[in-house]
């Protein structure tokens, strides 16, 4: 059983590989990409241009905008595909029947929306050298630190994803996209450090259940030497995002492809 | 039926809902390695649900269901492997063409790559398809979606393949090209099992069918074991030109006559042990114009409304 079930799960990843690289990537990446690409052009260059923001805004921002597009991006290659494959085009069914148990295909969802969001997060620091004005300063980056903010960000955003994918009926998927992204988009620290929202406390608490500040402030810390979140805090905040959306998540989908 | 039992279905209870009815309410029955197994019955009798716990993708509430002495509920990973699925609408991977369809799913069961691609050739070839190899599976018609279903199926070679519902979207050519089909593959040692409402399919093609209402099995027979299931009706219809009745001397084994009268036509039903031979001399005698004559027998649409009732589902 576990010599089939490895192979099942390699020859998936094979082929979700093959798809985003062969069919699937300018589509991909103009999708993650474009939203993150307007952040950072109006908020990083617009508004410091026109006296709204300082200039020094960018070096904050960029952060914010990685850790949203790792997030995001892997967020929405689980999520929406499921909630198709699982009631319209059905075409989860032919992974549910191949020789691997149910929770390693969706452990294997979780991994290459983890990946296309790496992808699509490590190309935003080529992207800011071009549109900040300020460009970007990798000179205080802590390298180790960056990759597993990287890693575990687009790990942490495919478990959100896979929670939202499995827990939201398809008669309400086109509400329920807007109704969590927004929210989701807007209080994950991606804009502003958490902790300069120290005079708005009850924002600064709503917004430590969003698993994307820890992951907004872990890169801050990894790629800049502005203040952000103590490291342990990031650590635990990631630890328990992960557990908590990765337990939803997996056994939501078990829920949906076993009756 | 000879053979060992290649599927187990013992004391199936399915309740999707912890107070809910019972989709399932306690279904027995075994699939004979090499026969052509037909689930029948209506709509919500418990077909789709029997088929999910045989595939592992419901889980018994109570009962035992198990595919070549795997149990579907502990050892899924070894029932997939021995399993296939036809299912009512396409479910093909739209990202794919044809050909990568076929080739990915041999890789999901550990087909070596260097005879995958073949393998995906000569089995688009036998299902008609090999023009189309390199096109998007969503340019294909539902009966070509079906037939690389097919394929993609066949391309693990499954103990049992499962067919729901099959020939329900297809037009006459494709569903006579399915039957062939899987006539063929029985021939070839796979074991089959389908569910329909298709008394014609059914009567065609299945060695034993289990007639499924409201959850439980009410009859599992052969097509002729199930038609002598009807209440005995022995008689011959007849129609001849001409409004009026055909006058019928008692005698012969005649014991009674339901007659009506349609585009200056008489329909007659012929009750008892009377021959056709006889009612065509009679006919005869009577010199009238013989338009069909034939002795009446039970269809699979008559036993299944027998067993089953009218009442809409």
């Amino acid at each position: 059983m576990n010599r089939a079930s490895n192979q099942a799960f390699v020859a998936l990843f094979e082929r979700d590989l093959y798809v985003t690289f062969r069919k699937d990537l300018i589509p991909f990446l103009s999708q993650s990409l474009l939203q993150p690409i307007f952040f950072l052009f109006v908020f990083g260059r617009v508004l410091p241009e026109i006296g709204a923001a300082r200039g020094s805004y960018g070096i904050a921002l960029l952060p914010g905008v990685l850790a949203l597009t790792l997030m995001l991006t892997a967020l929405q290659n689980v999520a929406l595909p499921l909630v198709i494959e699982f009631s319209f085009t059905k075409e989860i069914e032919d992974r549910l029947l191949a020789p691997l148990p149910v929770t390693w295909v969706a452990g294997e969802k979780l991994l290459i929306a983890a990946l296309r969001g790496i992808l699509g997060g490590i190309l935003i620091i080529p992207l800011g050298e071009l549109i900040l004005p300020g460009g970007v300063d990798l000179s205080n980056a802590s390298w180790i630190g960056l990759v597993a903010m990287i890693v575990i960000g687009a790990l942490a955003g495919a478990c959100v994803g896979l929670v939202h994918g499995t827990a939201v009926p398809p008669s309400r998927i086109t509400i329920a996209f807007g109704l969590i992204l927004t929210p989701f988009i807007y209080t994950g620290a991606t804009f502003y450090p958490w902790e300069s929202l120290d005079g708005l406390r009850w924002f600064q608490v709503v917004t430590l259940a969003n698993p994307m500040t820890y992951v907004s402030e872990g890169m801050r810390g990894a790629l800049t030497d502005q203040p952000h979140m103590a490291a342990g805090w990031v650590a635990l905040g990631l630890v328990v995002s992960l557990a908590v959306f990765g337990f939803l998540g997996v056994r939501g989908f078990t829920r949906r492809a076993v009756d | 039926m000879s053979g060992a039992a290649l599927v187990e279905v013992a004391g199936l209870h399915k309740r999707y809902l912890a107070h809910g009815p019972e989709a399932v309410a306690g279904i027995d029955f075994s699939i004979v390695e090499g026969e052509i197994f037909g689930l029948l019955g209506p709509n919500g009798a418990g077909k789709t649900t029997t088929i999910g716990a045989i595939t592992t993708r419901v889980k018994p509430s109570a009962g035992l269901v198990t595919v070549d002495g795997f149990d579907v509920a502990r050892d899924a990973v070894s029932v997939k492997q021995r399993i296939a699925v036809i299912p009512q609408r396409p479910n093909l991977d739209r990202s794919l063409t044809a050909i990568e369809n076929l080739v990915f799913h041999a890789a999901y069961f550990g087909e070596p790559r260097r005879t995958r691609r073949r393998r995906a050739e000569e089995m688009l070839e036998r299902m008609g398809l090999e023009g189309r190899a390199d096109d998007k599976v969503d340019t294909y018609s539902g009966g070509m979606a079906q037939r690389l279903m097919i394929a993609r199926a066949l391309m693990h070679e499954p103990r049992l393949l499962i067919l729901d519902e099959p020939t329900t979207v297809l037009d006459p050519q494709s569903r006579l090209f399915l039957w062939d089909t899987m006539t063929d593959l029985r021939e070839r040692g796979v074991t089959l099992m389908l569910t329909t409402h298709d008394m014609v399919e059914a009567d065609r093609l299945c060695d034993r069918i289990a007639v499924v209402d409201h959850g439980t099995i009410i009859a599992l027979d052969t097509p002729r074991g199930l038609r002598s299931l009807l209440p005995a009706e022995r008689g011959v219809e007849v129609t001849v030109a001409g409004a009026q009745p055909l006058e019928l001397p008692g005698g012969d084994g005649v014991e009674s006559v339901e007659g009506r009268v349609e585009e200056d036509r008489w329909h007659g039903r012929v009750y008892g042990d009377v021959t056709a031979a006889r009612l065509a001399e009679l006919v005869r005698a009577a010199d009238r114009d013989l338009i069909e004559l034939r002795r009446m027998e039970g269809t699979l649409e008559d036993v299944f409304v027998h067993l089953t009732g009218r009442e809409l589902r």
